[in-house]
């Protein structure tokens, strides 16, 4: 792993108005981070922590009201194809097939054609999905869904990749698979990702870092780094190593769980 | 019977046809029997026979191909204008703010009262015709388009802003292929309504089309010629409503589950 910062959040909060004369909500204090570049990140907190207003202020879909993100030293002033994206809402385009889905940034680029078709191919392969090219969106599962909205955002080539708690749909062994299909990309690719969830084990079986975020207001509050061997294996999930970690995490979240759960 | 349980296609065809049924016969009791004089209301017969005669007599096709071609003139029109500018309305607030308080106002101008007018404008030629359908139907599609791309899914549109779509991609990219079943569903119901200006604008100052002939049938108290005339408009009616559902099942497969 580089030590090349890559992105970097300087002091970036966010407030939203209050609604009709209710006071304003702070959903992010100030937040201040450095990501290197390769790192696979995972932003981990409870529902309403903020997580996912970082993440978009990353993207650029929500800007800060404090505070400004910059990817290799270039402020982001809203949302652009170096930062790839996966919601947890289902967003493909219903009207394309699963290879014009894929293909829908390269032809935004204006490539022809010939162009787009190999790297559409290439990706529908990594994702598994060879053979439904042609499909609609409608006639897939909501796994393989998620698989080519990955496929989408990667064929882009972003710098980096972000990923809105994108398998929270998902059944639970549906969600174990697509763990290893994204960290088997990822050990290949090499790209920065930024993974959002509130899954405690699937934040420390996928990261390098765990960012752990917790509510009122929103803000990081611990910093953990994951030394567990790359490529991992599903059955990482059973050693006393990922056992600690996932017992370390589970304290610093349950503190403001409970905190949160008694303000109601 | 429960709520929302399903009905059997047989079932259901049959119902169907069994409403038509009970409805002649019910019209059939009070005319034969001379519960409803034959001035009020022709029996079931004599309007079929008064429908053949002003088919192959009085040429009542040229009227009917006159009435629809006036109807698709009118609607083609406002088409072409409005959904442009209901794209342009939903897609962009500024022009939404521009526009809409006075779309929303037009729309309330019932398009028969400016019949007279238009007579006066533009005389009793087509013309008048297609703008009564096409005053009637402008501002109904724009404001429904304009409703319809404001709804655009919001995570569609960040997904393609993510993937380097410009606004002007969202637009063409996203915007209108997202809302053109809901358009074309928009256009089907429109259309149901252009046939009711149509007529308006032809029972005044006209020499031809159904609502010319229905009000020169006034005149002769013909209440089955009358009756033949709605019945043909309500039948191309359901003909262009089921054909333009086919095109539309046809065009938008993507949508349907």
């Amino acid at each position: 792993m580089s030590e090349v910062v890559q992105l970097r959040v300087e002091g970036v909060g966010r407030v939203f108005p209050g609604v009709s004369g209710r006071p304003p909500v702070t959903a992010l204090q100030p937040t201040d981070l450095a990501i290197a570049k390769n790192d696979f990140i995972t932003l981990l907190g409870p529902s309403g922590c903020g997580k996912s207003t970082l993440l978009r202020i990353i993207a650029g879909l929500d800007r800060p009201t404090s505070g400004r993100v910059l990817l290799d030293g270039k402020v982001v002033s809203g949302p652009g194809p170096d930062r790839g994206m996966v919601f947890q809402s289902y967003t493909l385009f219903p009207w394309l097939t699963v290879a014009e889905n894929i293909a829908f940034g390269l032809t935004e680029r204006g490539l022809p054609e010939a162009e787009r078709a190999p790297v559409v191919a290439e990706f529908i392969a990594k994702v598994g999905l060879r053979g439904f090219e042609n499909h609609l969106p409608k006639q897939l599962s909501g796994g393989m869904q998620q698989r080519v909205a990955i496929a989408r955002a990667l064929a882009n080539s972003p710098d980096i990749l972000l990923l809105d708690e994108p398998f929270g749909a998902l059944d639970n062994q549906t969600r174990g698979l697509m763990q290893e299909l994204l960290l088997g990309i990822w050990e290949r690719e090499r790209k920065t990702v930024i993974f959002v969830t509130h899954d405690i084990e699937e934040a420390v079986f996928m990261a390098s870092r765990v960012l752990v975020m917790t509510a009122r207001p929103g803000r990081i509050k611990a910093d953990v780094p994951v030394d567990l061997p790359y490529p991992r294996h599903y059955t990482l999930k059973t050693s006393p190593e990922f056992s600690r970690l996932k017992a370390l995490l589970t304290e610093e979240i349950r503190a403001e769980a409970v905190l949160a759960a008694n303000e109601h | 019977m429960r709520p929302l349980e399903p009905v059997s296609q047989p079932m259901r065809i049959a119902l169907g046809i069994s409403f038509f049924v009970l409805f002649f016969t019910l019209w059939g009791a009070v005319t034969f029997s001379g519960f409803v004089p034959k001035t009020f209301l022709a029996d079931p017969i004599t309007m079929v026979q008064d429908g053949w005669l002003l088919l192959t007599k009085f040429n009542f096709a040229t009227d009917i191909g006159v009435t629809v071609w006036r109807v698709v003139g009118g609607f083609v029109l406002a088409t072409v204008v409005a959904v442009p500018i209901g794209i342009l309305m939903g897609a962009f607030k500024p022009i939404e703010a521009l526009l809409e308080p006075m779309v929303s106002f037009a729309r309330y101008l019932p398009a028969s009262a400016f019949v007279p007018l238009l007579i006066l404008w533009a005389g009793i030629g087509e013309m008048q015709k297609l703008l009564v359908i096409f005053i009637g139907s402008v501002f109904q599609i724009i404001l429904m388009v304009a409703v319809s791309v404001s709804n655009t899914r919001r995570d569609l549109v960040e997904a393609a802003y993510t993937l380097g779509s410009t606004p002007g991609g969202v637009v063409r990219r996203v915007l209108i292929p997202a809302n053109s079943p809901e358009i074309a569903e928009i256009l089907r119901l429109v259309l149901g309504w252009a046939w009711t200006y149509v007529i308006v604008a032809e029972l005044i100052g006209s020499s031809s089309g159904i609502g010319h002939m229905i009000i020169e049938s006034q005149a002769l108290m013909a209440t089955g010629q009358m009756i033949f005339g709605i019945i043909v408009i309500g039948v191309i009616g359901l003909v262009s409503d089921f054909l333009f559902k086919m095109v539309n099942r046809r065009l938008f497969a993507w949508r349907l589950a």
